[in-house]
Formats: C-alpha cells, sequence, structure tokens
C-alpha cells in the first residue's frame, strides 16, 4: 500500500510539475519557434556517437564542429546564429529514424551531416525527404543512398560501383594481380564495395580464389587467412573498416603472407597504422580523399583540428568538415536568395544540389542530378612504411 | 577436397589450439561460479576485457617508463599477468559482494539480471575511462613476442603444408597450460579445494562441515576472474588491439564453450573451449569447401552455434556433464 | 499530503475529477507548449495515475481510450513536434507487445529466452521480402512487389511464420532447462541474424547485409499510411488486440499451465498437465506478438536490415520485462514504456542540452560522458538496482485470490463479487 501512496504523491507532485513545465515550456517555446526573430539556425549532425563505431562517427562530428564555427562569423553578418546540433544514431536505423524525426520537427534545424553507415542512412533519408531536410553524407558509398532519386540526399564520397572498379583497375593493371582473395565484413558498406571489386575485377579477367566474410568485433581472423594461404593469391581485397583490416593485415603477416592487400575508404584511418605497426607496408587502399598533408588548405586543417579538438585527424573528420561547408555554402546561397530572410528547408535543398564548383579541403565538389559528388576522384595510396598517410600512388577520375 | 582440407590442417589446429585456449580460460571462470552458485556469471566476459585494458594500460605505461626495455620481455610479461590477475580477482570478488550476495537467495532468473546488467556497466566504464584518457577506446600494446616460427608439418608427409605461428602464441598456450594444470592441482588435491568442491555440491551441509561458505564463493570468484584478468593481458599480447567490446562476443563463445563441456565441470570447460576453438576455424577456412562455396567463413558461428544446439539435445547436460535427477 | 491521499482513497469521484484535471492541464500545456517534451511525457503519465485510480475496469478502458485515441494525437497534431511525438510513441507500441509477449515466455511460462529479437526480424522480414522486388528473385510466379493493401494480411501472415519458428525453437526446448535454454536462444536468435545477414547466395533472398530499402508502405483504399501519426493507429489497434490476447490467456487454464511450469514442472506434469504443449504454446504465442510488429517495423522504416536485430535487442527487451514486473501485463508495458522513452527521447534531450551548454562554453564536460553514450551505464546500473532493491518490478503481478467458501456456495454473482487480488508469489522458488 505503501507503494500505492507513494505513487499518488507523485502523481500530484507530476500534476503540479506538468502546470509548470506548460508555462515554462511555452515560455521558452517563442524564442525557438520564433525563429526567424531569434535568428538561429541549426545544422545537425547524426552519426554514431557510442558503440562500436563511435570513433569514426566522432570524426565526422568533430569535423561539422570545425567548420560550423569558422562560419559563425559570416552567418551572424548575415544576422543568424548558427548552431550545431549533434545527434547519435549507435549505427541502429531504429535510433537513425526516430532522430531523424526529432530534426524534421525542430524548424530551426536546415540541414544535416550524416551518417555513417548506409543502412542508418537508406532509411532516415527518407524521412528528411518528407520534411524536405536536406543531407549532405560524408561517409555512405552504398548506390542506393543515391539512386532512389530523392531530392534532399546528397553525398560527396564515390559510389561504390565507382570505388571499387578503380581499385580493381589499379590492382589488375598497375599491380598486375592474375589471382585475387576477397574478403569482406558483411557489413553494408563492406558488402557493397566488396561486390564491385569482385565484379570489376572478374570482368577485367582476374581470377577470384575465393569470397568470404568475416565478423565484425572479433579480432582472430586466422580461420580465412589459412584459406589465403593455401590458395596463394597475388592480391587480397578487403572490403571493410580500419579495425578489422587492421587486424586482418596484421595476421596475415604473421603467417608469412606477404602480398599486397587493398581496402577502400573504410581503411583511410590513423587508426589503421596503429593497429596494424610495421605490417602495414605493402598495403593499398583506395580514398576520394586527395591527400590533405600535401596541400596547404590540408595542413591547415590538420593542424587546427589537432590544436581544437587535441586529436588526430581522421579521413572522416576531412570529408564531415567538407560536408558541413558544402551545406554551409547552400544555406548561404539560399539566404542570399531571400533577401537575407530564413529561407525553407526546400529552398536550401534546392541550393545545395546546385553546387557546381566547391573546392573542399580534401575533394572538389559539384552535385549531379540524383546528389552525387560529380568530382569524386578516387585515389590510390600505399604504405610503405608504418606511417600515416599513405604515399599517393594514383588518381582516377570518373 | 580431402586432400585440401588435410593440406591447411596443421596450420588450422594451431589457430584453433590458441583461440581454444582462450576460450578454454575464459569457460573455466563460468564453470567455477556456475558449479559453486548455479549462476550464469555474464560479467565475467567483462572481467577478461577489464583484464586486456589493465594490462594494456600498465604495458604502455611501463614502455614510457622504459622499463619495458631495461628488463627481459618475459619477466615484464610475467609481472603485468601478476598484477593484472591480481586487481580483477578483488573485481571479481567485488562483484560478487556488491551485486550478487545480496541476492543469494533470490530466484536465479533475478541474480542472471544483476549478471547482466554489471556486465554494461563495466563496459561502459571502461569505455569512458580509456575514452577519456586518450580520446579513442581502441587500445593498441606495445608489440611483443613477434618472432614468427613455423612447424615443418611438410617434412613429415607432403600432404601437409606448414604451419606459421609467433612467440605470442607459444607463450599464450604455455600460459593456459599452467594456469589449467594448477587450477585442476589446487581443486582436486589441496584442501580449499576440498571445501570449493563441498559447496559446489552442497552448499548447506558444507556449512555443517564448518566450511565457511561465503570465504569459498569469495575465493571462487577470486580464482575465476583472476584467470579470466590473466587471459584477458594474454589475449591482448597475441591480438594488439582491444576495445571495451571484446568482452560481449568472446564471453559468449566462452559460455558456449562451458555449456558444451558441461557446465559446472572444470574439465569439461577446457575440453569445450579447445573444441570450440578448433571447429570455429575449421569452419572458416574449410566451410567454402566442403559445401561447395554455398556457405563460407561468415557462417562459423551459426555452425558452432548449431553444434552447441545440437549437443544439447541429445546430451543436454553437455559432453562431460552429469546428468542430475530432479527432486520435487 | 497523506491527509489527502487518505481522503482520495475510496473516493471515486474525487480521483476521477483529479485524473480529467490532470489530463486536461497537461494536454492544455502541450497544445499551447509546443516543442516541450516535458508535457508530452506528463501526459502519457496520466495512464499510469489511470492505472492506479479505484474507477471500474471498464471506465479505465474507456478513458485509456479516449486518451490514446483522441487526446493524445490531437492536443500533439498542431505543434512542430507531432510526428516526433507520434514516432516515439509507435515505437512504443512496438516494443510494448514484443514485451508482452517475451512475458508470457519468461514472465509466465518462466522459459529464459536471450533470443527474442528474432521472432521480430522474421516478421520484418517476412513483409520486407514481399513487399519490396525481392521475391522475384526466387518466387516462379506473381509479380513483386506486392501492394500496400497486401500489408494487412501480411501482419497475419507474419503473427504465424513466426509462430512457427517459435515452436521450431520450441523443439530443442523440450530437452533442455533453465541456463542451458538461455543458451539455446541465445544461439537461435544469432543463427537467425547471421543467415538473413548472409542469405543473399546462392539465392538472394534477404539482400544480406545490404537490407532490403523502399519497403511498400501499407495502403487502404488507396490511401496510403507514410507518416508515424498514420503508424501509430496501426499499432494502436494491434496493441489493444494483443493486450486483450493476453488477459484473456493469463488467467485462462493454460495461462494457469504456464504459472505452474514456471513453479514446478514435476508438480505440474504430476497434475496432469502437457508439458510439451504447454511450453510450445508460450513459445508460439510470445513469438506470434512479435511477427506481428516485424511487419509493422519493415512498414514504418520501410527499410530493413539485420543490424536492427542484434543480441542488444533481445536483452533490452528482457530489460523491460524485469524492469515492469516479470509476469505483470501493465508492468510490463509501463516497463516497455519507460525504457523506449528513455532511450529514444530523454537520453537524446539532454544530451542536446548538455551539448548545447558546452558548445555556448556555459559548462565544458568530457565529450566522453554524453548522456547519449551512457546508454549502456544506465540500463547497467538499473538492472542492478533492480534486482536487488525490487526484484518484483515496477509494478508487481498480482494473482486472483478466490474466496473458498464463496466458491463452495457456487454462486456466481457473490463469487464475482469477493474476487481480491494479493501479490504474485511467484519466482519465489
Amino acid at each position: 500500500m505503501g507503494i500505492k501512496r507513494g505513487l499518488k504523491v507523485l502523481a500530484a507532485s507530476a500534476l503540479s510539475l506538468g502546470l509548470l513545465a506548460g508555462c515554462n515550456a511555452s515560455g521558452g517555446s517563442e524564442g525557438s519557434s520564433g525563429g526567424g526573430s531569434g535568428k538561429v539556425i541549426k545544422i545537425a549532425t547524426q552519426t554514431p556517437l557510442s558503440g562500436g563505431s563511435a570513433t569514426l562517427g566522432e570524426s565526422i562530428k568533430l569535423g561539422a564542429q570545425l567548420a560550423l564555427e569558422e562560419n559563425k562569423k559570416k552567418f551572424e553578418d548575415l544576422g543568424y546564429k548558427l548552431q550545431l546540433q549533434p545527434y547519435d544514431d549507435q549505427a541502429d536505423p531504429k535510433k537513425g529514424v526516430a532522430n531523424a524525426q526529432l530534426i524534421g520537427s525542430d524548424k530551426s534545424i536546415l540541414g544535416v551531416v550524416g551518417h555513417l553507415n548506409s543502412g542508418v542512412s537508406i532509411p532516415s533519408s527518407e524521412v528528411y525527404e518528407k520534411y524536405k531536410v536536406p543531407m549532405v553524407s560524408p561517409a555512405n558509398t552504398a548506390t542506393e543512398v543515391t539512386d532512389r532519386g530523392l531530392k534532399t540526399v546528397n553525398r560527396i564520397v564515390a559510389r561504390d560501383d565507382f570505388q571499387g572498379p578503380a581499385g580493381a583497375d589499379f590492382a589488375i593493371n598497375k599491380l598486375g594481380a592474375k589471382k585475387i582473395f576477397v574478403v569482406q565484413d558483411k557489413t553494408a558498406y563492406g558488402t557493397g564495395l566488396a561486390d564491385a571489386f569482385k565484379k570489376a575485377a572478374e570482368d577485367a579477367g582476374a581470377e577470384i580464389l575465393g569470397y568470404e566474410g568475416i565478423t565484425v568485433g572479433e579480432k582472430d581472423f586466422n580461420g580465412v587467412l589459412t584459406q589465403v594461404l593455401s590458395k596463394k593469391p597475388d592480391l587480397v581485397f578487403f572490403g571493410g573498416l580500419y579495425t578489422e583490416g587492421g587486424q586482418l593485415i596484421r595476421q596475415a603477416r604473421d603467417k608469412g603472407i606477404d602480398i599486397p592487400f587493398m581496402g577502400g575508404d573504410g581503411m583511410d584511418s590513423s587508426t589503421l597504422v596503429e593497429i596494424a605497426g610495421d605490417a602495414v607496408k605493402n598495403v593499398y587502399y583506395t580514398s576520394v580523399a586527395a591527400d590533405a598533408s600535401k596541400s596547404s588548405d590540408g595542413q591547415a586543417f590538420s593542424s587546427k583540428y589537432k590544436e581544437k579538438f587535441n586529436k588526430n585527424v581522421e579521413s572522416y573528420s576531412a570529408y564531415g568538415y567538407d560536408s558541413m561547408s558544402v551545406l554551409l555554402k547552400g544555406l548561404e546561397a539560399a539566404i542570399e536568395g531571400s533577401d537575407g530572410d530564413l529561407p525553407s528547408r526546400e529552398k536550401v535543398a534546392e541550393e545545395v544540389r546546385k553546387i557546381q564548383d566547391f573546392q573542399g579541403v580534401v575533394t572538389k565538389v559539384g552535385f549531379d542530378d540524383i546528389g552525387d559528388n560529380k568530382f569524386a576522384k578516387v585515389y590510390i595510396y600505399k604504405f610503405s612504411e608504418a606511417k600515416y598517410p599513405g604515399v599517393q600512388e594514383g588518381e582516377i577520375s570518373k | 577436397m580431402l586432400a585440401e582440407i588435410l593440406q591447411s590442417l596443421p596450420q588450422v589446429l594451431v589457430d584453433g589450439i590458441a583461440l581454444g585456449a582462450i576460450y578454454a580460460v575464459i569457460a573455466l571462470g563460468y564453470t567455477m561460479v556456475y558449479g559453486i552458485l548455479e549462476l550464469i556469471n555474464f560479467a565475467h566476459g567483462e572481467i577478461f576485457m577489464t583484464g586486456a585494458f589493465i594490462g594494456v594500460a600498465m604495458l604502455i605505461l611501463m614502455t614510457g617508463m622504459g622499463w619495458l626495455a631495461a628488463m627481459p620481455a618475459v619477466l615484464a610479461l610475467i609481472l603485468v599477468l601478476v598484477v593484472t590477475s591480481i586487481l580483477t580477482g578483488f573485481m571479481g570478488v567485488g562483484i560478487e559482494r556488491m551485486a550478487y550476495r545480496p541476492l543469494r537467495n533470490s530466484p536465479k532468473l533475478i541474480t542472471l539480471i544483476s549478471a547482466i546488467g554489471v556486465s554494461f556497466l563495466l563496459q561502459d566504464l571502461v569505455r569512458f575511462i580509456t575514452e577519456y584518457k586518450r580520446g579513442n577506446y581502441i587500445l593498441t600494446g606495445p608489440s611483443m613476442f613477434n618472432e614468427k616460427f613455423s612447424i615443418k608439418f611438410s617434412s613429415i608427409s607432403s600432404s601437409f603444408s606448414d604451419a606459421f605461428f609467433k612467440t605470442s602464441t607459444l607463450i599464450l598456450i604455455v600460459a593456459v597450460v599452467i594456469m589449467m594444470v594448477g587450477l585442476d592441482f589446487f581443486v582436486n588435491k589441496t584442501k580449499w579445494g576440498m571445501a570449493m568442491r563441498a559447496v559446489a555440491q552442497d552448499r548447506e551441509t558444507a556449512s555443517l562441515m564448518s566450511i565457511n561458505v561465503n570465504k569459498v564463493i569469495s575465493l571462487t570468484f577470486f580464482i575465476g576472474s583472476a584467470l579470466g584478468g590473466a587471459t584477458g593481458v594474454l589475449f591482448a599480447v597475441q591480438y594488439g588491439t582491444i576495445d571495451p567490446y571484446i568482452g560481449f562476443i568472446l564471453g559468449l563463445k566462452a559460455f558456449t564453450a562451458a555449456v558444451l563441456g558441461g557446465i559446472g565441470n572444470i574439465r569439461g570447460a577446457m575440453a569445450g573451449g579447445l573444441m570450440l576453438g578448433i571447429l570455429e576455424m575449421f569452419a572458416a577456412a574449410n566451410l567454402q569447401l566442403l559445401t561447395g562455396g554455398i556457405f563460407g567463413a561468415e557462417y562459423k558461428d551459426v555452425f558452432a552455434f548449431a553444434i552447441l544446439i545440437i549437443v544439447l539435445i541429445f546430451k543436454p547436460e553437455g559432453l562431460f556433464g552429469k546428468a542430475v535427477t530432479e527432486k520435487v | 499530503m497523506q491527509k489527502l491521499t487518505s481522503k482520495l482513497k475510496g473516493n471515486k469521484m474525487a480521483q476521477m475529477i483529479l485524473l480529467v484535471l490532470y489530463v486536461l492541464v497537461t494536454s492544455l500545456s502541450l497544445y499551447l507548449a509546443q516543442a516541450s517534451v516535458t508535457a508530452f511525457l506528463l501526459l502519457l503519465f496520466s495512464l499510469l495515475i489511470l492505472y492506479y485510480t479505484e474507477l471500474p475496469d471498464r471506465l479505465k478502458w474507456l478513458i485509456a481510450g479516449v486518451v490514446l485515441i483522441g487526446v493524445i494525437p490531437f492536443v500533439s497534431s498542431t505543434g512542430p513536434g507531432y510526428q516526433s511525438y507520434m514516432e516515439v510513441a509507435t515505437v512504443v507500441g512496438i516494443y510494448v507487445a514484443m514485451a508482452l509477449g517475451l512475458n508470457i515466455v519468461v514472465g509466465l511460462a518462466g522459459l529464459l529466452d536471450l533470443g527474442f529479437v528474432a521472432f521480430f526480424a522474421i516478421g520484418a522480414y517476412t513483409y520486407g521480402i514481399f513487399a519490396t522486388g525481392q521475391a522475384a528473385n526466387f518466387m516462379p510466379f506473381g509479380t513483386f512487389p506486392l501492394t500496400g493493401e497486401s500489408f494487412w494480411i501480411f501482419i497475419l501472415i507474419g503473427c504465424f511464420v513466426a509462430a512457427l519458428f517459435g515452436v521450431l525453437l520450441g523443439i530443442p526446448v523440450l530437452r533442455v532447462k533453465g541456463d542451458y535454454l538461455a543458451i539455446v536462444t541465445l544461439g537461435f536468435g544469432e543463427i537467425i541474424r547471421i543467415v538473413f545477414n548472409n542469405l543473399d547466395k546462392p539465392v538472394n533472398i534477404t539482400n544480406g547485409a545490404m537490407g532490403l530499402a523502399s519497403v511498400k508502405p501499407p495502403e487502404i483504399f488507396g490511401y496510403q499510411f507514410v507518416y508515424p501519426n498514420q503508424f501509430y493507429f496501426i499499432v494502436l489497434a494491434i496493441l489493444f488486440l494483443v493486450i486483450l490476447a493476453v488477459r484473456r490467456f493469463e488467467f485462462s487454464k493454460i495461462g494457469r499451465s504456464w504459472k505452474a511450469v514456471r513453479e514446478n514442472e514435476i508438480a505440474a506434469q504430476s497434475v496432469g498437465i502437457h508439458l510439451v504443449r504447454t511450453k510450445l504454446l508460450a513459445f508460439a504465442i510470445g513469438a506470434s506478438f512479435s511477427g506481428m510488429m516485424g511487419v509493422v517495423f519493415a512498414a514504418k522504416q520501410t527499410f530493413v536490415d539485420p543490424t536492427s536485430f542484434t543480441l542488444l535487442e533481445s536483452i533490452t527487451i528482457l530489460v523491460m520485462v524485469i524492469l515492469g514486473g516479470m509476469g505483470s501485463v501493465p508492468g510490463v508495458i509501463l516497463g516497455a514504456a519507460v525504457i523506449t522513452i528513455l532511450n529514444l527521447q530523454v537520453l537524446t534531450e539532454v544530451t542536446n542540452y548538455l551539448n548545447q551548454l558546452s558548445l555556448d562554453g556555459v559548462i565544458s564536460f568530457p565529450e566522453a560522458l554524453a548522456p547519449a553514450k551512457m546508454q549502456r551505464f544506465i540500463f547497467g546500473a538499473i538492472l542492478i538496482i533492480f534486482a536487488i532493491y525490487r526484484p518484483q518490478g515496477l509494478i508487481p503481478a498480482k494473482n486472483p485470490v478466490f474466496d473458498e467458501e464463496s466458491l463452495k456456495e457456487g454462486s456466481e454473482k457473490h463469487r464475482k463479487e469477493k474476487i481480491t487480488v494479493e501479490p504474485d508469489k511467484g519466482f519465489q522458488a
């Protein structure tokens, strides 16, 4: 009975709290709902900030944050206060969609930078489309993301069916690989990339000796490597992220497999070198990012990033930075187009899609009619020593 | 096909035993606790993970202070192993004290839930501390024992190929064997071991025989957790990179191994762990071949779980467990 | 305060007035303050207050219906937060149904199932495969995708397919008990997920890790269900049926057999309860609820992929059941609602708030400590605290107790009046 009474007390206090909340919230909402006069514009990021792939999600968020803060001044001159609203999608489609609904219903949010996982991006972008919120993806390479022809969805990275074949072309023509073993991590990203690579390699006449999957989160890949050992290929292609990639390479070298390894942009991370150590030699990876350390822009970005967040720059932080910059560029155009008034989301989405020649830190951006980046190039890097980033070996454009 | 399987068999065995040894020691922790409390200590995988983090943190610290270079690597490893196992051992005792002891007389399901809670809590705590200190929760330890070896199986018969492995694999296997033999001796030959067996058999009767049940349970947790923590260090040395989520998957596999061998049975856990490791490695290396390319290495967990379920259907008490008749 | 509550006790009129007042105030505050999550949550809280009033059951159901169907959608509809509230409410509904399903298996029949999300996955894939072009890969006849009108039939199909798998899983269960059962179900859950993740070859059935995109939305007479507020009503309708079914089962012969099996299998067997049938029925019925909601989930998300069905998800559903109170229907509903709202709304909002503060430089707080990241920590703490201090859950299960003498008299009317409730003594064994 004590509980029952307690609950009644709770109910009574909740009632009064409700009254308070009503007053409080209605007071507070005037500030935010009257966005035009308060002049707050929010840009959301949605990436995994917790769970297994949080490192990547975090680097996207921080990159975007840096871009936003650099642009704050410019927008203040236009009369708007920029704010970052980071969401955590936990790499879970359910959470992503629920957050997307929150984003959609917050009228002051005019754009989204995200997601990391294509599996989250695809259902969430359906929601963005309903609310006309423009999305710029820094990382999704799956073809399905833009192939649905949504008006709000854009990406700055290369599609799987461009990156994969580019890698295959390099592997066969430059490295002279005839017999290739493909390993993938059975995620949407890994499968998409590995499939595209496999198809292109087969078309180019290479023999695929094996096509195997590993489990994300595990650390022992010796079973698959035993197959590699007994089949003796010239090259191993890995579709997946650096955590598994690093382990795979390390364990392969321990087994005496000294053939070149190749991977996609998921391997483009300093952590790969950290994990694999010296084993990283003779590993190639494709990336849509030009070597940031060569250009002055890139160097400036790295040092700013390091200074602000006290973390080493990752490839995805640069993509996050560029995605945010592109989005803000579109926003700026939309504000100018509406004579300084707060533009509608549709307008911003249109302006983002219209961007044709934006020079980012790592890539030039121009969107085609389904939101793919026309200038997405694929660069090929090689690690010849245990140092990140690798040395640029080739460059392939569409 | 058979020739190909035979060809890679030595390598599969070496890798399988290395992985299986890790499963086996973690499985010991599950099985000891189960034997004495009839509780699935879900947090055991996390103790293993914490051990790995403590070990790597110590190794990094020692490298930073130049100690690692100053003393022989094996000595450093032993030092780290001992310190880590003492720390994780006390952690295990603490967890038992806080989260399980108040529930000693409640239904098993409730204690299990508390265990799942501890497991989540530890994962996030380690994640938080590492991320706070280093900005990234994926930790890579200093590279040790990287010398490569190969056993020339091909000289025995040309149908085998050579097996490659590292010094760390050797150290791992030796350490695990020492731990297992030590534990087996302890449980079967010492006074405390006898007390443990007595408590496992019947807690109340044991207490009547002037055995301090609480002390025995604490000791069980200490030993199980110490072994788990030490295995964590060995794991970190063997595989190099750790993150806060390794404990969950590995713990699950080790628990499967414990059930496979007959939970509550120490030798069963050892056998179950080794079996599961070898089975998994075998499946990853050969499933593609065996099924003509229809199923690949990605089905290795399905393979392992399917075997577990089949074993349980035909022998519900596990391979080495004793069937218990239930009393009303 | 105590005086007030003691006065309230027994005074139905006062309770009624207070409740109506509460609903009015909270809905008004939600209506006026559109972006207020607090007001939305407080409005939902009225349902809990309703549960604790001493009004007649029928009236309670009626009020709950009015609040859920009328008040909540209406007062939130005018503001910008509408769809996100409805999304949260829809997801809550989905989880409530699943938790009720698991409650039958774990709470009533006492069979610990750690792979429950598998049935949800089966339901989702059943609809996902046929409502996209995927089915054309292996079906020799028919045109795919099926239209959105098939959704309504698929709710039933999903229900049956999941129940079928429930029985399939149940077969090994006939031999294993207790903790062995936990690991078998866990293995089953993982097997289902891995198989779905890999079934893109040799025949492409599930499209593997890429998932099934552009699942057709439900449709009826040309009216399409696209927005969360539309799904809300579908979920509500199914949920109503589920609760009705659970209520009927719980106090029927089969419900009592489940409890008997939970307390002591051998004793149950000796009083003539068919163990195999009873256990299989528990699995099948529990699974069928999940299967139905899986279909709804697939249609709502328009995308199905294996990452939605991990072991963590199974454990989350288990947490809901434990938190609410094993075997207690109102408890489980509350547990599912609390966990889902905590996860989807409260943690996200608090993180945003703290984040805004630290971006504005008001406080500096480490990124690693963001509440949204601490989800596991919070879950873990909830589990331990509840296990130690309140193992029976938020709302403990109650068993009807019949007055022996009145039963002997056999008077129907008399008996009904004398039914009282007392706390469930379950889980003491």
